[in-house]
């Protein structure tokens, strides 16, 4: 009983932080918005027994994509409500799209339910393991099974890093900061010039 | 009772949010990808579901490859983003197509 409560409660909770995140004036509200929604969508994972994802969920997206957000949001300076203009004007065709969506999903899942193609079952290979918890079973299946996948992954991250860091850096020639190696590579030579000036003629630097 | 019926619609009204999402906010390209996550989101919580009804764990596994994408589709287009409005001052995307290297 108690779970179909909490499954009510998280689900209610996550379409109506959705539908904030899409509706709300001030792109700030809307990323947090976004977090309420992360929250209970993990919630509605820890439900199912996927511990796992559900934490990752939490630190991945809260601590990182959404503080991401908030970020850019507030460091740049913009309109917001010039931006908002054609929400109206876009409104019918967005949802009559959303509707057409929406409705083809649930034709969907009522065909499913009448009883579904059969698309052969799992081999049991990734059942997780009965004494285990959930981690235990993920790590078991990702470090061996997965395992060039997981790399595959690694490497996505490194790349979208890269291009993130290599999109975003600029050089300012106009702000003055210390280059070591200039430093380290002057010499005596080079940096003294001796001359011997006319009387009252002054030395051109 | 709970089932997986419940975990898919309760997805798939996620998944039509972020597209609506994406058509209500035609402009703002901070909410777009916000509704990118939506959708991302959704996908993850159906993986989450049938992983559990199936008792098989390559669900939860390919939920983390999405999380991954994710947060990488994320950092690219947020830098991207930033990019965007250090050259034109707005990020209004109505002119996107003359952004050129």
């Amino acid at each position: 009983m108690i779970q179909t409560i909490t499954f009510y409660l998280f689900a209610a909770l996550v379409i109506a932080s959705a539908c904030f995140v899409i509706l709300a004036r001030n792109p700030v509200h809307s990323v947090l918005w976004l977090i309420l929604a992360f929250f209970n969508a993990a919630a509605l994972m820890v439900l199912v027994g996927a511990e796992f994802i559900a934490m990752l969920l939490v630190i991945v997206y809260v601590g990182a994509v959404a503080v991401l957000f908030l970020f850019v949001v507030m460091m740049l300076d913009i309109d917001f409500s010039e931006l908002r203009a054609g929400f109206v004007k876009n409104a019918p065709l967005g949802v009559a799209i959303a509707i057409v969506l929406f409705v083809e999903l649930f034709v969907g899942l009522v065909a499913y339910n009448a009883g579904g193609l059969e698309l052969g079952t799992p081999d049991g290979m990734n059942a997780p393991v009965l004494d285990r918890s959930n981690i235990a079973s993920i790590g078991a299946l990702l470090y061996s099974r997965y395992l060039f996948l997981f790399e595959a992954a690694g490497v996505i991250l490194l790349v979208a890093m890269v291009g993130a860091i290599v999109l975003t850096l600029r050089h300012r020639p106009e702000v003055r900061g210390q280059d070591i190696s200039k430093q380290v590579k002057r010499r005596p030579e080079e940096a003294i010039v001796k001359t011997r000036p006319e009387v009252g003629a002054g030395v051109k630097l | 009772m709970i089932g997986i019926e419940h975990y898919v619609v309760v997805s798939s009204i996620l998944f039509v949010l972020g597209v609506l999402g994406i058509f209500l906010n035609r402009k703002n390209v901070i909410v777009i990808l916000m509704a990118i996550e939506l959708i991302l989101l959704a996908v993850n919580i159906n993986f989450v579901a049938f992983s559990a009804f199936l008792s098989d764990l390559t669900g939860q596994i390919f939920a983390m490859f999405v999380l991954t994408v994710a947060a990488g589709e994320a950092a690219i287009g947020l830098a991207i983003l930033v990019i965007y409005f250090r050259g034109r001052g707005t990020i209004a995307v109505d002119d996107i197509h003359r952004m050129k290297g």
